[in-house]
């Protein structure tokens, strides 16, 4: 199959970028969108050009660091997949994509397709996790977490912090990314503990970061690869209230 | 050159208890003024940078993603073993060390495969304490499934994305200490040179990724956790990124490589469908627990699978290894599909695949069942291959995955290089020549969290008043101007020829002639062919950009040209193994039936591979195997 590309191309953070056509021929449509752009990578380097840079790693949808606009969508048209994911099948013959970076405040631009997401570690790095040091944990039954609680967090757990829900968000929010794992922590015994600081450290990060307020539009949840659902922002909304009326433990 | 293994005295259930209570501590006052630097920040990466910025020491974390939380681990499907005994089925660390010992062939070290499963009852105690979501009972106890190369189940899940889980939460134990400023975090920085000085490991070249900029840092000790090369066959089930570069570079500075040529080859990948194709997409090996393996039993097949009646089907794993049947160990699953597969009976476009089949496990369990024990996987089949497993079988291929050798270490995990450790994939150890299923999360996690901790503070316990390592240090510029060249060099050559090309043809060279299968004809000219493409490489290969900023085609030259190296002594070290043991299948050392035959009188020795100069041939040195406990025995599965 034959496509025609626009890709947004710039050189760094600094300077102005712009849509670049770019036309390739006789695709295999069993071929992943990324090993799309490695052909038209391979075209630009023999003709001497330089290739268009973006960001990927794992190729199997679990490493979360692929990712860009799709015509519009966050990993492009499917339903809960990655870019690496997404196969020229899902695509015209002859049909014209347009390619661009995640976009918001908070994911500074590097390169062409290459965003910045080192805010979702500061998140992370603020609360999202259980104050254990290594070595001494008590014994794993001691603690029984029920099927369906083990489940449901694991549903939360599951984020891969790609960046979709930010990039598709009119707000540019990271309600969904931080309220999972708030979400995650929460519902498990080990977590309860830290409930309350975690939430507030996490939230404060999150607005410090510049990323917008959450405003419901539900946009995260339709184009996040994991499906992560928008109820945790609503937990997340629960816990943080609930923080502030018992006070920061 | 003499290797010492420095495996503890006493009999082996006392050997870790001997060590611990024996190695030397450092005071807690004393570790602010030790820095270490943890290269890799997948799970053996860090939970070791985790743990000891807990301690109090400095610590300085690299990984090459754009997130620590990126790490190829995250990508691990199946499960995590440990010999909790849960399911009362006859489990413990003795038969889960027998079982890794008897799988790697009997060509890993008995202390150090004992230690692995004695700390795996701990590890599951501390990912259970961060929050990893295993699969549980009804009642809310732990669940467990059976992998191969074993009869109990001892492996812990979740969902089929444990890696992901177990990572996410060392990478969360690594944030929290961030946040606290016990750990100085480094993403998209890649590590291009080991930095010693007199004969200790004392820092690394690093450059950064964003901006080009080549760095210096300095530490008492370096650990390079940097998982496996498996990704030089360029098809493989490894992360894009994955690549031998680090350890070659400590290679190249007087670490010793071991086994370089035992890369396991997992049975259930994806097939490849083209030229094109970038990787394959492992399907998790859990997925033979319920899965059935067959091929038309007549040649040249041009049914569809479900038109195929069952007595026209032939369960080669369950008709050639009737006690293990589909749970067969990865090595002898991969090459009966390789057998099959050459035999003219593959199936599939390309004819180079197999079917895994759920159809019994679905009647018999509910599709439900299978949808909550594998769903993701199905799905990721679905939006691969556009094929739907609930209706037709899976088609599966053996791909590159996991390599058993690395850096050799010693039980305390240091390489030849003093202060330099080397944790997980990116060691030799515990794995043998063939390693079984759900046991590289394991060794990578308590290599970090449970073994590391203690023998990196017996190292540096002896370093409190060296004083800060300076940068200024000859050592350092000199290494810095050699990964500098480097870079110019392969700016400067700009030939015609992209590193993909030279990448994919190495790569497939390796397949074919150092692969599943080879021979001593094979290997001689694979290793003349490498040493021409190489040659040829730096003559004509096109590196695009600038040295100076963000180049992805200059890191990916950087580490081919280190795999034409690699790949040179891996065809070297099956070269002089005349046997075959796990991975490593040497076709004129088989039984009359096609299974390896291993030479325990003259090979049960680690082959330790010492850096002789360019071009020149690597020496052989070699750390004979003692086996105290569990005498070899011919590995059946039948």
């Amino acid at each position: 199959m034959d496509l025609h590309l626009k890709i947004w191309r710039q050189k760094d953070g600094k300077t102005k970028g712009k849509l670049v056509n770019y036309d390739l021929k006789e695709l295999n449509s069993h071929m992943s969108f990324l090993e799309m752009l490695d052909t038209l990578n391979e075209k630009l380097i023999t003709e001497g050009e330089e290739p268009v840079e973006f960001d990927h790693d794992c190729r199997e949808g679990i490493c979360g660091q692929c990712g860009m606009m799709i015509n519009g969508l966050a990993h492009g048209p499917l339903k809960n997949t990655t870019t690496c994911q997404l196969h020229l099948r899902s695509f015209k013959d002859g049909e014209t994509i347009v390619i661009e970076p995640f976009r918001a405040e908070a994911f500074p631009i590097k390169r062409d397709l290459k965003v910045d997401r080192s805010a979702f570690d500061r998140i992370i790095s603020s609360g999202g996790f259980v104050s254990i040091n290594t070595g001494q944990a008590p014994d794993a039954t001691a603690i029984a977490v029920t099927h369906q609680t083990a489940e449901e967090a694991f549903d939360s757990a599951a984020c891969i912090g790609c960046g979709a829900c930010v990039a598709t968000c009119k707000n540019a929010s990271a309600a969904l990314f931080t309220s999972a794992k708030i979400t995650h922590m929460v519902l498990l015994p080990q977590g309860k503990e830290e409930r309350s600081k975690r939430v507030i450290d996490m939230v404060k990060q999150m607005d410090s970061e510049l990323f917008g307020h959450c405003s419901n539009t539900e946009a995260c949840e339709v184009e996040c690869p994991q499906g992560i659902s928008v109820l945790n922002i609503a937990r997340m909304n629960y816990e943080y209230s609930r923080a502030l009326f018992f006070g920061k433990k | 050159m003499m290797l010492d293994s420095k495996i503890p005295q006493g009999p082996l259930e006392q050997k870790w208890t001997n060590y611990k209570k024996t190695a030397k501590l450092v005071n807690p006052a004393n570790r602010k003024k030790l820095d270490v630097i943890v290269v890799g920040t997948g799970l053996a990466g860090s939970s070791i940078a985790a743990s000891l910025g807990e301690m109090g020491y400095n610590v300085k974390s690299f990984c090459f993603q754009d997130s620590p939380r990126r790490a190829h681990s995250v990508a691990g499907q199946g499960g995590v073993n440990a010999a909790k005994n849960y399911k009362n089925d006859g489990d413990s660390v003795y038969r889960m060390f027998v079982d890794t010992l008897k799988g790697g062939d009997f060509r890993a070290r008995e202390a150090n495969v004992y230690r692995m499963a004695e700390c795996s009852l701990n590890l599951i105690d501390q990912a259970v304490a961060q929050g990893v979501p295993f699969g549980r009972e009804y009642g809310g106890y732990l669940n467990n499934r059976s992998f191969g190369g074993v009869q109990v189940s001892r492996t812990f899940y979740a969902r089929g994305q444990t890696g992901q889980q177990l990572l996410l939460g060392a990478y969360q134990a690594l944030m929290r200490q961030v946040g606290k400023k016990t750990i100085e975090l480094f993403s998209r920085h890649e590590m291009l040179d080991l930095v010693v000085i007199d004969g200790k490991a004392r820092g690394v070249i690093v450059r950064n990724l964003d901006t080009g900029e080549i760095e210096r840092h300095a530490a008492h000790a370096v650990v390079l956790a940097t998982g496996g090369y498996g990704k030089i066959y360029y098809l493989s089930t490894l992360a894009m990124g994955c690549n031998g570069s680090a350890i070659w570079r400590a290679h190249k500075k007087g670490a010793l490589m071991a086994s370089p040529s035992w890369i396991q080859v997992h049975p259930t990948s994806l097939p490849q469908s083209g030229d094109y194709q970038s990787k394959l997409t492992l399907m998790s090996e859990s997925l033979r627990n319920d899965g059935r393996i067959w091929v038309p039993s007549k040649e040249n097949e041009t049914r569809a699978a479900n038109d195929i009646p069952e007595n026209e089907r032939d369960y080669y794993l369950e008709r050639r290894y009737p006690a293990f049947g589909n749970l067969a160990p990865r090595d002898i699953s991969s090459r009966a599909a390789k057998e099959r597969i050459d035999a003219g009976f593959g199936i599939g476009p390309l004819k180079n695949a197999v079917y895994l089949d759920f159809s019994k496990a679905i009647k018999e369990q509910g599709k439900e069942k299978i949808q909550e024990k594998y769903g993701n996987l199905f799905d990721m089949y679905l939006k691969i291959t556009g094929y739907d497993a609930y209706q037709e079988p899976m088609m599966i291929s053996p791909s590159a995955h996991f390599s058993m050798g690395g850096l050799w270490v010693d039980y305390e995990l240091m390489t030849t290089i003093p202060g330099l450790f080397a944790l997980g994939e990116a060691n030799f150890a515990d794995h043998g020549a063939n390693r079984l299923g759900a046991n590289s999360l394991l060794q990578a996690s308590v290599d970090g969290y449970f073994i590391a901790p203690y023998t990196i503070a017996n190292y540096l316990s002896n370093e409190i008043h060296t004083g800060k390592i300076s940068t200024e240090d000859p050592a350092f510029e000199k290494a810095e101007n050699a990964v500098k060249q480097q870079v110019e060099n392969l700016i400067n050559i700009n030939g015609t020829k992209t590193v993909d090309h030279y990448h994919k043809t190495l790569g497939k060279l390796l397949y074919d002639y150092c692969g599943l299968a080879r021979n001593e004809k094979g290997l001689k000219y694979a290793i003349q062919e490498i040493q021409k493409l190489k040659a040829e490489f730096y003559r004509n290969v096109k590196v695009s950009g600038q040295g100076n900023s963000m180049n992805t085609e200059l890191e990916k030259a950087g580490r081919v040209a280190d795999y034409f190296e690699i790949g040179e002594l891996m065809c070297y070290d099956a070269l002089t193994r005349n046997e075959s043991c796990g991975a490593h299948f040497r076709e004129e050392y088989q039984t009359p039936d096609g299974e390896a035959l291993r030479n325990d009188n003259e090979f049960q020795f680690i082959s330790a591979w010492a850096w002789t100069g360019e071009n020149k041939e690597p020496e052989l040195i070699k750390e004979p195997l003692v086996f105290e406990e569990v005498q070899p025995t011919v590995r059946s599965y039948k």
